[in-house]
């Protein structure tokens, strides 16, 4: 029962809210992701982070473009999860940590 | 039609446009949290679990070395940005870095009481007998309202 939820269920009018691209926290070309890398990081689906931040923290923390960052966060809402980034070991460790200090529900494990 | 926006991106910075008894809810629930943070830990209490979740939920030992390796700073990060979350409450500019901590300190507030209110996508007030349960249902929606219009100001140019 897992699932992002939208701040429709307050009845508020919504301010303009995107659409422009956000900085990057650590840009770093190294986190292109790549098939044959060994570890994975995962978000999972939960009812309390909005869609829109969790957007916004995908593309803060790993510079996706913004329709990229929509995608992997409707996968996350739609799908229950969304493989975010991968690379060697300690790489997905700090993915993962810095996906919890903006609250996010990430793990990581050896892909398959 | 009229939208009312509480936070309006400057020149020089944010503009937090809330009254002073939302300034005073905010400061309540950023020394709640940092109450909780400071008293409690992932084994004693559900809502602080939600915020130091596993790496490694299958792996006990590769997860024990996880939060060796972040636990503590992810910890200090949080009570550092509720330093600046309080801060970001008084400046009539808000810097950037400053209103980021204030979305994240305010997203761990939800985070928390989502899971003691055990929120799903389909709770609304009525799902709440108790009128504290309902009043801070109340201040979990308004909070989400707060958030929303952050992550907006926060992605304009």
């Amino acid at each position: 029962m897992h699932t992002l939820t939208a701040i429709s269920t307050v009845e508020v009018a919504r301010a303009e809210t995107q659409t422009a691209p956000v900085e990057v926290d650590q840009p770093d070309a190294d986190e292109s992701v790549e098939a044959d890398i060994p570890w994975i990081v995962i978000v999972w689906n939960d009812p309390v982070n909005l869609m829109s931040y969790v957007t916004f923290v995908f593309q803060k923390l790993f510079g996706y473009p913004r329709a990229k960052a929509e995608k992997l966060m409707m996968d996350v809402h739609l799908k229950g999860k969304a493989v975010v980034s991968n690379g060697p070991k300690h790489r997905c460790e700090s993915d993962v940590a810095r996906l919890h200090a903006y609250g996010l529900w990430a793990t990581m494990q050896k892909d398959a | 039609m009229a939208v009312l926006r509480l936070v309006r991106r400057r020149r020089d910075g944010y503009e937090l446009r809330l009254e002073d008894r939302e300034r005073e809810l905010l400061r309540e629930q950023l020394a709640a949290m940092r109450a909780l943070l400071l008293a409690e830990n992932p084994a004693s209490d559900v809502g602080v679990a939600r915020l130091f979740p596993p790496a490694y939920p299958d792996d006990l030992l590769e997860n024990l070395d996880y939060e060796q390796m972040a636990g503590n700073g992810l910890l200090a990060e949080r009570l550092a940005g509720l330093d600046e979350a309080e801060a970001a409450l008084g400046d009539p500019r808000v810097s950037e870095e400053r209103m980021l901590s204030l979305m994240r300190s305010i997203n761990d507030v939800r985070l928390v009481w989502g899971v003691r209110l055990e929120v799903t996508e389909e709770t609304g007030s009525a799902d709440f007998d108790d009128p504290r349960d309902r009043a801070t249902y109340d201040v979990y929606l308004w909070l989400g309202w707060l958030m929303e219009q952050i992550v907006g100001a926060l992605g304009e140019t």
